[in-house]
């Protein structure tokens, strides 16, 4: 298997606790600049035919094994909890200021568009912070610079780990949105049919082509972000550089996609409501 | 690097990993399937409709997706919101053509704001015998906005206060009228009460009560006099008593002028029986009288006739000197 001999860019090398505010910053952008092109070149790989053979379908089996089948029972499990004690608070809250026929459209929009995705995405992010072993091992070199990883540990190591934690958040979001929404019509209407077509023509109001497009848009950029920024980062650093925090391993690549889907989640706000 | 680090490597793989991997795909892809036509026919993408276009002078309020009701079940959406040239807002509903039967040409269209929560479009068909609205009707809606009242609610209520606060200045006429009251209310502390204050002043009230004394007083005399008058009228040998007696004999009176009255009335039928053989007698006078005048004029033609006969008959002959 080829290994990485390619010489590091001295730009992204850790640097010493005294650096210069300005030296910071071009830091942290050339670091996200080398986790946009992780993902461009992970992307490029994974739309490769030639990338997908019997071994890396093998790992990406597995890997959606760990990802997405042992996680989806209890994520939904926790996710419908979590969706009725929102949807019992709001219809009981909405009933007694009178504003029952704002609550369903109330809960969709705050459930199904906002809380799920996010949920899905932090509790995927969540596994990966937690678990070792979906994570590749940082590069010997210390640095990351796509073209100089070899295309063996692309296609059997990385872009399986892409695709499945990928495939992880779209996958919970959409199990978990689906429930919320059989949910909600239950706890309002309860066991029976009748209230089907006021629901079924309140969520085609809700759902309208600008807020589906958001919708979808949202949950894959969630996905891509949970699926390539650990991974780059985890390129990028040795296990020793990982910050503690309360007696646990905090690592760069979990900040880094908190502060994304932070960003991400105001654009998606501002961009529905300015 | 030898080998690509792959963790899950290290491990036993899972049983029937590549199948358990296929059937979460799967479930992913009916999930995402189901859930997007799921959303296409709430959106009403596969329902048969027909055109309506509602002509407003605003859009505030009106928002591409809003329903159209009926009897508050929803019978359209609104497809597109456009302003025509002649500066009037078209609003273009798309009716499902099942629910179409309820629109009629009679049909009535009502955008309503209310206070809270978005703006409603209403339908109202009072008679549904009429003909169905044919597709592509442009009709007129009709606006009902509680929101456009709210500015001249608050220039009454501004009005309201200005009048208030006028009323409530210093020198304000209730604030006026409330010393009058009070001095009046002063007044009822007085020697005589109400009755002072009502009558603006002691002196006043205590010629009243004088007044109210004398009155009494002659009251009093009045009572006497009644009692007096009563004994006059009322009492034995009264004034009523003597009417009764008098009227007794008045009665008397008048039975007796009733006899008299009888026999009058005796007398002028004896005096009508007299008239009547009066009238007879009268009657036979007048042939009497013609017999008379004919004896008479026989007389005379028997005179005549003697006198012409007769010697010494009068020379009836005139002669002229």
């Amino acid at each position: 298997m080829a290994r990485y001999h390619g010489p590091m860019p001295a730009s992204l090398s850790y640097p010493p606790a005294s650096v210069p505010a300005m030296g910071r910053v071009r830091r942290t952008l050339a670091e996200w600049w080398a986790v946009l092109m992780f993902g461009a070149v992970a992307a490029v790989y994974a739309l490769s035919p030639s990338s997908h053979d019997a071994r890396s379908r093998d790992a990406t089996a597995r890997l959606l094994h760990a990802t997405s089948w042992q996680a989806l029972p209890w994520f939904t499990l926790l996710s419908a909890l979590i969706s009725l004690a929102l949807i019992r608070t709001l219809v009981v809250t909405a009933q007694s200021y009178g504003l029952s026929q704002f609550a369903l459209e109330m809960m969709v929009r705050v459930l199904v568009l906002e809380l799920v995705p996010l949920g899905a995405a932090l509790f995927v992010l969540l596994r990966v912070a937690l678990a070792d072993d979906l994570l590749p091992a940082p590069d010997p070199a210390g640095g990351l610079a796509p073209q100089s990883l070899a295309a063996e540990r692309w296609r059997l190591e990385l872009v399986p780990r892409v695709l499945a934690l990928g495939f992880a958040v779209l996958a919970l979001a959409i199990a978990s949105g689906v429930l919320a929404l059989a949910l909600a019509y239950t706890v309002v209407y309860g066991f029976t049919p009748w209230g089907l077509d006021a629901y079924t023509r309140m969520v085609g109001r809700v759902f309208d082509p600008a807020v589906s497009l958001a919708l979808g848009l949202k949950t894959v950029l969630f996905g891509l972000t949970v699926a390539v920024v650990p991974l780059a980062s985890a390129l990028q650093e040795s296990r020793a550089q990982a910050r503690r925090v309360g007696g646990f391993a905090v690592r760069s690549g979990t900040r880094r996609v908190l502060a994304a889907l932070v960003l991400l989640q105001a654009a998606s706000l501002l961009l529905k409501f300015l | 690097m030898d080998a690509p680090h792959d963790a899950t490597s290290g491990a036993p793989p899972p049983r029937n990993v590549g199948f358990k991997a296929g059937v979460l795909l799967a479930l992913v892809l009916v999930l995402l399937c189901a859930a997007a036509g799921y959303l296409l026919y709430a959106r009403g993408v596969f329902e048969e409709t027909q055109e309506l276009r509602l002509l407003a002078e605003d859009s505030e309020g009106v928002s591409v997706g809003m329903d159209l009701t009926f009897a508050g079940f929803p019978v359209g959406r609104v497809r597109r919101i456009e302003l025509a040239d002649d500066g009037q807002v078209r609003i273009v509903v798309a009716v499902a053509t099942k629910d179409a039967a309820w629109l009629r040409t009679s049909s009535i269209y009502t955008l309503e704001r209310g206070l809270v929560g978005e703006a409603k479009l209403r339908v109202f068909t009072g008679v549904l015998s009429d003909p169905p609205l044919p597709p592509g009707a442009e009709r007129p809606v009709l606006r009902g906005d509680v929101s456009a009242e709210i500015p001249r609610l608050l220039a009454t209520m501004q009005a309201l206060v200005g009048n208030l606060e006028r009323m409530t200045q210093e020198d304000s006429s209730v604030n006026a009228s409330l010393g009058n009251l009070r001095g009046l209310t002063d007044g009822f502390k007085g020697r005589y009460g109400v009755l002072g204050a009502a009558l603006g002043g002691d002196e006043n009230a205590k010629k009243l009560l004088a007044a109210l004394d004398r009155a009494n007083v002659l009251l009093g005399r009045t009572d006497a006099l009644v009692g007096k008058a009563d004994t006059r009228l009322f009492g034995a040998g009264g004034v009523v008593d003597d009417t009764q007696a008098l009227v007794r004999r008045l009665n008397g009176l008048l039975i007796d002028a009733q006899a008299s009255l009888k026999k009058v009335d005796a007398v002028l039928v004896e005096a009508q029986a007299v008239g009547a053989n009066a009238r007879v007698a009268s009657q036979d006078l007048g042939p009497l009288r013609a017999e008379v005048e004919s004896s008479l004029r026989r007389v005379d033609a028997l005179l005549g006739e003697v006198n012409r006969k007769w010697p010494f008959a009068r020379d009836t002959e005139i002669k002229l000197p």
